[in-house]
């Protein structure tokens, strides 16, 4: 099977003139069609500076971003516009409020990339909005609103509905749901999981919760300091992580039903053999052997 | 004076729904009773909330954005937002009611006897002041130390609260800190004053994973060995699971559900806790848990 997205050796760097730094040492993520892959790190581990690289925001120093075997880091000018234009790959930020547009009704936010797209009717636009809020199962009525009007889950439909509505093959998500409350949570969750089975379409969920993900994603990829340390299926990497910042990761996510409170001692040691391996160069990982 | 320890009043009640334990504390150190908030537009949003904290115990208050958790807080700790006033109920403490305190009896209260730490440590904090000075205010103002005798009892401090390198922390400015650095600084402020009362309302929410662990590990340790009372605010279950003996469950301003939490969380009786475990179980690492464990 053709990989969705197949990222290998990127590297990125970020800054300018001596304050210039590269983020990424050379990652690599592969996203089959109809695959959620969870890329897991904490502040400053380079995920979301990756998710802007796949999408063409951030311009790599080497490495390919291959999005169904085109490689969009060798696109300039029109050939770039054109590829951005075709909404192949769509983003859907973590706090709604803020990404919406305030003034512009649902509606107007659900089309806008058909509108940028340009050649259809308003009639057209009319019907592609209904299709896409039934998509993410939101009330039609709700269509001539504006986003303050609409609670957290409803926004974040909004968001992915928009993302949708250009009929992409991978949907990149930052954060989805930690800015909703946990039964709203639920829900975006389930949605994202339907369209998956709906659409094939492939995901990329960026968090730092492994929690909120478990349930979620078929594979998952941990990011460290810009390099991928560890990647492979849910259960494999969390149930038997290898490497020790994983395990440390794994370690410090708290649970319901443990008796048995954080391990102190464990993380501490855990901790200790994370630090001892100065990981801001690339290192050798556990990555792609499962 | 410090801004922190204009933050630090705290209440919890007893729910009504829920069973009246055999009260082996006759006199818990805090008693929430009946509480009710109203704001500006005269609707009441917090209904009749009751709820009593133990001395030494610890005490988690779980419960979505507006679900009034943080307005109760606000309501104990006497710093309700401007427009929100308790329209009806009482909130003891050690006792004595402290509802309707003079501001001066509230900033007696504040930072001595009940402290707080909240979501965002570095907007609790002076950019312009280096942390230790502002630790060391503190111990100045409220212990009547001198300068020398302050600066001693902060590096101190800092050491206790698991910082390496204190006195180099003690000389740095709060953009100079991590965010899991920043909340130990505003934990060791909060209880520099040796309050009994203890209130996290989401110190851990914007940390990091493996920052969170430590900083709750870290309110663990201070209720052990300084035998500090403790309420935990947070929207995560898993959070109050970890550190708290009881738990109420807050929904649209009233307690849901209470009781320890180990049951609660076990054997939930009201269908939103039980919707609460239910999505740990199906989508958190809970979920992976349990698979390996049905193995």
């Amino acid at each position: 099977m053709t990989a969705l997205l197949e990222v290998s050796g990127l590297r990125v760097e970020l800054g300018h003139g001596r304050g210039r730094t590269e983020v990424l040492h050379g990652v690599d993520l592969t996203v089959e069609p109809g695959q959620i892959v969870g890329l897991i790190g904490e502040t400053g581990s380079g995920k979301t500076t990756l998710a802007r690289a796949v999408l063409g925001l951030a311009p790599p120093n080497s490495g390919t971003v291959l999005i169904e075997e085109q490689n969009t880091t060798k696109l300039r000018g029109r050939a770039l516009r054109a590829f951005r234009r075709s909404g192949a790959a769509q983003y859907v930020f973590q706090d709604p409020l803020r990404s919406l547009d305030p003034d512009r009704t649902v509606f107007d936010t659900l089309v806008e990339g058909l509108v940028v797209q340009g050649g259809r009717s308003r009639d057209e636009l009319r019907d592609a909005a209904d299709r896409v809020a039934r998509l993410v199962s939101l009330p039609a009525e709700l269509l001539s609103k504006h986003p303050g009007e609409l609670s957290g889950g409803q926004r974040q439909r909004v968001a992915i509905g928009r993302a949708m509505a250009v009929e992409p093959k991978l949907l990149i998500c930052d954060e989805p749901v930690s800015a909703l409350d946990a039964s709203t949570r639920i829900t975006i969750l389930e949605l994202l999981l339907e369209l998956r089975r709906e659409r094939g379409l492939g995901v990329i969920m960026i968090t730092h919760d492994l929690g909120s993900l478990a349930g979620v994603a078929d594979r998952v990829t941990v990011l460290y300091r810009g390099n991928v340390v560890e990647s492979g299926s849910t259960q494999e990497v969390l149930l038997a992580p290898q490497h020790p910042y994983t395990r440390l990761l794994v370690e410090s996510v708290p649970s319901l039903f443990d008796d048995e409170p954080l391990d102190s001692n464990r993380r501490g040691e855990l901790r200790d053999a994370v630090r001892a391996l100065e990981l801001d160069e690339p290192v050798a990982s556990v990555a792609g052997t499962r | 004076m410090s801004v922190l320890l204009d933050h630090t009043a705290e209440r919890v009640p007893l729910s009504s729904s829920e069973p009246q334990e055999k009260d082996v504390h006759p006199t818990p150190l805090l008693r929430v009773k009946e509480l009710r908030v109203t704001v500006a537009t005269s609707a009441e949003v917090v209904h009749g909330i009751s709820f009593d904290v133990p001395k030494g115990t610890a005490v988690g208050l779980v419960g979505e954005s507006g679900s009034g958790k943080t307005l109760t807080c606000r309501s104990i700790l006497g710093l309700l937002p401007a427009g929100a006033e308790i329209s009806g109920g009482d909130i003891e403490f050690a006792g004595d009611s402290i509802t309707t305190l003079t501001r001066r009896d509230a900033v007696r209260l504040r930072g001595t006897r009940i402290a707080a730490v909240f979501q965002d440590p570095a907007s609790y904090l002076n950019p312009s002041i280096t942390v230790g000075a502002q630790l060391a205010e503190v111990f100045r103002v409220r212990g009547r130390l001198p300068r020398k005798a302050a600066r001693d009892e902060a590096v101190e401090l800092l050491h206790a609260m698991g910082l390496h390198r204190p006195a180099h922390v003690y000389t740095q400015y709060p953009f100079e800190l991590s965010g899991g650095m920043l909340q130990r600084v505003l934990i060791a402020i909060a209880i520099a004053g040796e309050p009994e009362l203890l209130i996290a309302d989401e110190a851990t929410t914007a940390l990091d994973v493996t920052v969170q662990a430590e900083v709750l590990e870290l309110l663990s340790q201070l209720r052990r060995d300084r035998d500090l009372t403790l309420v935990v605010v947070s929207h995560d279950l898993a959070v109050i699971a970890q550190v708290s003996d009881e738990v109420h469950v807050f929904r649209d301003g009233h307690i849901v559900e209470s009781g320890p939490t180990r049951q609660v969380l076990r054997t939930p009786r009201h269908p939103y806790t039980r919707s609460l475990v239910d999505s740990h179980e199906r989508f958190g690492i809970d979920h992976i848990r349990r698979q390996r464990d049905d193995r």
